[in-house]
């Protein structure tokens, strides 16, 4: 089926197109990536313990590898899908700028590559951390999860939670409480950010097959749950301020974010964003009537996150003492 | 007598080809400082000097 849809192969003599070295950078999901490295780091240094420089960059290195890793075996798998979404028809293996093999290859050797390099230069905790990482979000929400069950992201997100308990694993060999209270925060941020951007993407997911929560339980219950996700996450992210974790600072931010970020999900519960589902038109980020409160709280909750994170990363870097509540 | 597109490929794409090429060499060349550096940092200084040698 894959191969219907990617150009064929041209005759000897006439030029065809070659894949740049771009593409490759591509199918590693550098957006997510980021995403990635910095909680990765966030965990390794609010650990407080001293690491070299070298094997903390190692660590996170390996880390941010193996989310491309990841990025590489989710789109060799989901080009089908891919191919029928607006958002993703042009990234390199449906727009058959990359082979769907050299995809898988790619995945592959990088995650053996991560996983292997962590094991001689870190320890066997956060490499298994990192395989196990991998193994979920590559097998268990790609080719099952997500084409089968509504709670595809919600249970799926655990895969983009587990990085900085992986850098906690990296710098002190354990994961303690507070290394779970990152991965929880993460977790729980998850299904509202990702059924947000679906309440207005909804005919996107539905053409593609994909059982997203609006598609499949509709926009009403998509938003009431948005809501109790929301609740739930705002009291997860202030608890590393009476845990030893975070300090004065953190607080302020996961008090005062938090605030805002139930807000515009109470907004959202009563707006009916997603009631009608259209084409979309081309823009991710285009903001249409109707769904804007949807996009709000979208846009917003990456700040959210970020802000969190790097509340807890200067408090590391400046050696901020944590609350003693 | 090499010749200059022996894979009878399209300026842009032999251009991609080199790319491709120097990325790799890029990335390979990366790694062995990263496994060079690694090494040194776990098996510390003084290397010749450490009694289990």
């Amino acid at each position: 089926m894959l191969k219907a849809k990617l150009p064929e192969l041209a005759p000897a003599g006439v030029a065809m197109a070659a894949p740049r070295w771009q593409d490759y950078v591509q199918l590693m999901k550098p957006r997510v990536m980021s995403l990635v490295v910095f909680t990765a780091l966030t965990g390794l240094l609010a650990a407080r313990v001293p690491v070299s420089p070298v094997l903390g960059f190692v660590a996170v290195l390996c880390i941010a590898i193996g989310a491309g890793a990841s990025g590489a075996l989710n789109m060799w798998y989901d080009a089908d899908i891919d191919a029928r979404m607006r958002r993703t028809q042009n990234r390199p293996v449906p727009s058959g700028r990359i082979q769907p093999g050299d995809a898988l290859g790619l995945g592959v050797t990088l995650s053996i590559l991560s996983v292997g390099m962590m094991v001689v230069a870190i320890n066997l905790l956060a490499a298994a951390l990192l395989a196990f990482t991998i193994l979920f979000y590559a097998v268990v929400y790609t080719m099952w999860l997500k084409r089968s069950t509504p709670q595809n992201i919600v249970i799926g997100g655990l895969a983009g939670a587990l990085p900085p308990v992986i850098g906690w694993a990296a710098a002190t060999g354990t994961t303690p409480l507070n290394a779970w209270l990152l991965c929880a925060i993460i977790f729980l941020w998850t299904p509202p950010h990702f059924w947000a951007l679906s309440l207005y993407t909804t005919g996107d997911y539905a053409k593609a097959g994909v059982p997203m929560m609006p598609v499949v339980r509709g926009a009403a219950s998509t938003r009431r749950q948005i809501l109790v996700y929301s609740l739930i996450l705002v009291v997860a992210a202030v608890a590393p301020a009476f845990t030893g974790l975070g300090g004065a600072l953190y607080l302020a931010v996961a008090s005062i974010g938090g605030l805002i970020f139930v807000s515009l999900a109470t907004i959202l519960a009563f707006s009916h964003a997603g009631d009608v589902i259209e084409d979309q038109a081309s823009g991710l980020y285009e903001v249409k009537t109707g769904v804007k409160s949807a996009r709000n709280l979208f846009a917003y909750s990456i700040g959210y996150l970020f802000a969190l994170f790097a509340a807890l990363l200067i408090e590391a870097l400046a050696h901020l003492p944590a609350l003693t509540l | 007598m090499t010749s200059p597109n022996p894979f009878n490929e399209s300026d842009e794409a032999a251009k991609a080809r080199r790319l491709r090429s120097i990325a790799i060499a890029v990335a390979l060349a990366g790694f062995v400082i990263l496994v060079f550096l690694v090494t040194v940092t776990r098996m510390g200084g003084h290397v010749a000097n450490a009694p289990h040698i």
